[in-house]
């Protein structure tokens, strides 16, 4: 770290931290917010009953471009701040990047058409579409974590590894814990959402995904360190230690509230925020071990960052457009707040 | 497989994608502002004709605009996956502008759009009105920064290039927005959205009129209604549409000769220069074969007079020539299909006042014909202004041959195949759903916010009706 940020003073090296914070910030809120409606996505197929699909589809209808949105938002911001990290972090990931973004289209446009098919069997096609794309995307959105975090093979600022880097035990483990972990989400947001049989479905598979995660989590707790010497100072050194300590309690903490929510059938709410509680986290267990690099372990905030004058320039609008954006997005949930049964209006 | 080749794929595989995002987001500024401007009406007049003409609209509505926002995201990343180099020198610059069309725009019109979509019950006629009229704002907002950035990439102003690293410094961010060709490209885009959409609407209303006459029917009202409000605006943004496109030619004229002499086929640079309306241009043998001109055409088309002196593509090396034989044909089809479309608009004018506007075969069929006339053109106009661009991405100053990432051409090529095949389902869906769409007529007494009925009873008659659709025209009436 001392390294890296080797005369630099004021701006230059004020920015790039704050703004490693809102990129994680925005990341973090993409997870939560499409994470459950790709969590959903992935639950689909799982549950048999057409007039059910429907109402799941109707408890993200009004939301899901807004969702979306987010993650558009994370590549603009890379690229304008991060430059050398969004150059580099994306041609190293080729391969799954692109397979994400061929499931997300195929989901999204499923979702938009499956309801528009006159034929049951048109419409179970582009069922398949919407549960398959949010299934391998949710996996890629893992896999290239998993990457990320193994480490990218950088020489003279570029990616100089191999397309197939990400095939690789750790990845691939990533990405069955991310499919977990939003399966866990949608299963959740439909427990908050709906009611009666669709409801208790959503119970009982939150149930089986939160021991799932549990272990995931833990698998990639005890596997992380083993990557990188850094990673294992990064746990173990002072004063981050501080920070790193609380983090299996807290997960113990949120596991109890979890599964005593899921048992008493009386709160909705509970087992979603349960599970946010978990991704926030992991979520902040994983930028504690990377800290400070942005393209493990090559580059840090500092070498990715695009001059003061493009950071200091979209943090002006910044400031005052996100927590807007938080507001109106707020206004629109608020606005399509309460449960949806299949008498509740039609969206499509 | 050899680094051009590479190259060549990734610029295939940018091409492709674009150009089938393109179609989107003009469809959707043009779409909002039509419906905003329905809404308007209908909240203004109480006439029921407007409401059934947003409700058919809308649904087409969400079907592109969902379209948009996946074709989109593919864009958002492709700078990176695609052109990495590019990415890392002028991401400086244009990453923020990026940036704040997300923020101004993306956001904006996602987040009022479910309100559009289906708030209409939930949050009463004018806090839905106010809906529409944002996402209609945040389209064109999101339109604004996207040309701006793109004639940063023609047009460069506002930067110095660090030494060392050759990125693109931002000196001046006011210079940068507002430089050079983004005023006339802004304008020139945002004419062609509207049209485009009017000769979407034009050949839908046509298409019912022209079966109205066949099966003897009476046209319904919502069916005459679109129909003049498109030939209204093919009549008014037809014609200024080449004004502006003039306008255009002219600034590419001052800043991108080079552009303009590949756009022409031409390639000595003279006084009293003819306008090609057709010729084959040959870049190796630097000639132009088979040239069908018109005398003087060019030097008055290009610099209003007949002695004007037009540029020649012999007046630039080699290495700096953009491929004439594609922006060439582009730019006549583009050209051609213009005047196509603001004939058309003429024509309705001189019909309207005979009375004949909604009966005369030759319009109903011309419109009929050139329903998709404003996206070609659209597309057309667009490969016109980025193959002009090369061999640049930054034009004079950053080369496409040292923009790309370093990617193998396998992944780009297996990639750029799987692109072609999920395009073309999803294209080829979309498309059917909307001709479907576009068949029935619009329905008549499309239900708004229901004052009559609480909100669970309207909810209770879907029920019992067990279908929604059925529960709809139910509850309206």
């Amino acid at each position: 770290m001392d390294l890296a940020t080797t005369g630099l003073t004021g701006a230059a090296y004020w920015l790039p931290i704050v703004w490693a914070v809102l990129v994680a910030t925005a990341i973090f809120i993409y997870v939560v917010l499409d994470g459950f409606d790709l969590g959903l996505g992935i639950l689909f197929l799982a549950e048999r009953d057409k007039r059910h699909r429907n109402i799941m589809i109707q408890t993200i209808a009004p939301v899901w471009d807004g969702n979306e949105t987010w993650m558009i938002f994370g590549g603009a911001a890379l690229y304008g701040v991060f430059p050398n990290a969004y150059a580099t972090i994306l041609p190293a990931l080729y391969l799954p990047v692109l397979i994400m973004l061929f499931a997300l289209i195929l989901r999204g446009v499923g979702f938009e058409f499956r309801s528009r098919m006159h034929t049951e069997k048109a419409q179970n096609l582009w069922d398949i579409g919407f549960c398959g794309g949010s299934f391998v995307a949710t996996l890629m959105q893992g896999i290239i974590l998993g990457t990320l975090v193994s480490g990218i093979h950088v020489e003279d600022n570029k990616f100089a590894g191999s397309s197939l880097d990400w095939l690789a035990p750790f990845p691939i483990f990533c990405g069955l814990a991310v499919v977990c972990g939003y399966s866990l989400l949608g299963a959740t947001w439909l427990i908050w959402r709906t009611e009666s049989d669709l409801q208790s479905t959503m119970r009982k598979w939150a149930g089986i995904l939160s021991v799932a995660m549990l272990v995931m989590i833990a698998g990639v707790s005890v596997w992380t360190p083993a990557l990188h010497t850094t990673y294992m100072q990064n746990w173990t050194a002072w004063p981050q230690i501080l920070l790193v300590a609380p983090v299996p309690l807290a997960v113990i903490a949120i596991t109890g509230v979890m599964f005593l929510a899921l048992r008493g059938k009386t709160s909705r709410r509970v087992p979603f925020f349960c599970a946010l509680a978990w991704f926030f986290v992991s979520f902040t267990g994983l930028g504690i071990n990377i800290w400070p690099y942005i393209v493990p372990p090559a580059m840090t905030i500092w070498q990715a960052s695009s001059p003061p004058a493009s950071q200091a320039f979209l943090l002006a609008g910044s400031m005052f457009l996100l927590p807007l954006i938080l507001a109106y997005t707020a206004y629109a949930y608020h606005v399509f707040r309460g449960t949806v049964n299949e008498h509740s209006e039609s969206y499509h | 497989m050899t680094g051009a080749d590479a190259i060549f794929l990734a610029r295939l595989q940018f091409a492709f994608t674009v150009g089938f995002h393109i179609v989107f987001p003009a469809f959707s500024i043009g779409l909002a502002a039509f419906l905003a401007v329905l809404e308007g009406l209908w909240l203004k007049t109480d006439k029921q004709v407007y409401l059934d003409l947003f409700q058919y609209w809308l649904r087409a509505f969400s079907i592109v605009f969902g379209m948009g926002v996946v074709s989109g995201l593919v864009m958002s990343y492709e700078f990176g996956t695609n052109w990495a180099q590019f990415a890392q020198k002028a991401g400086p610059i244009l990453g923020p502008l990026l940036g704040y069309e997300v923020m101004t725009a993306f956001f904006l019109e996602a987040g009022f759009l479910g309100i559009m979509l289906f708030g209409m019950n939930k949050v009463g006629k004018k806090l839905h009105f106010f809906a529409t009229c944002v996402v209609s704002l945040g389209t064109l907002i999101s339109m604004s920064w996207i040309l701006s950035s793109n004639s940063w990439m023609q047009t460069p102003r506002g930067y110095s290039i660090e030494p060392g690293t050759g990125r693109f410094i931002p000196e001046d961010w006011l210079a940068i927005v507002f430089n050079p060709s983004f005023p006339f490209r802004l304008v020139h885009m945002a004419l062609a959205a509207f049209l485009s959409v009017a000769f979407i609407v034009a050949g839908v209303g046509a298409w019912h009129l022209l079966r109205a006459k066949r099966t003897g029917n009476q046209p319904t009202e919502a069916v005459k209604v679109m129909f003049s409000m498109a030939m209204w605006m093919a009549a008014l943004v037809g014609p200024l549409q080449m004004l502006a496109g003039d306008a255009h030619g002219l600034n590419t004229l001052k800043y991108q000769p080079a552009k303009i002499a590949a756009m022409e086929g031409d390639w000595e640079s003279e006084g009293y220069a003819p306008e090609l309306l057709f010729g084959i241009p040959d870049m190796k043998n630097e000639v132009t074969h088979y040239k069908i001109a018109i005398p003087y055409a060019g030097s008055l088309i290009l610099t209003h007079s007949l002695s004007g002196k037009v540029p020649g593509l012999k007046d630039y090396p080699k290495d700096q020539r953009a491929p004439s034989y594609v922006v060439f044909f582009s730019f006549r089809i583009m050209i051609l299909l213009g005047v196509l479309m603001a004939g058309t608009g003429l024509f309705s004018l001189w019909l309207r006042r005979k009375g004949t506007l909604w009966t005369n075969p030759l319009l109903l069929r011309a419109a009929l014909f050139l329903t998709p006339a404003g996206f070609i053109a659209l597309l057309c106009g667009w490969v016109t202004t980025e193959v002009g661009r090369q061999p640049f991405t930054v034009y004079g100053l950053l080369r496409t041959a040292d923009s790309a990432s370093p990617v193998p051409g396998a992944s780009i090529g297996i990639t750029l195949a799987a692109f072609v095949v999920v395009y073309f389902i999803v294209f080829a869906s979309g498309i059917s759903i909307l001709l479907r769409g576009f068949a029935e007529e619009p329905h008549r007494g499309e239900p708004g916010p229901d004052a009559h009925h609480p909100q669970r009873a309207a909810a209770m008659a879907a029920a019992v009706s067990d279908t929604a659709a059925a529960g709809h025209t139910g509850s309206g009436e």
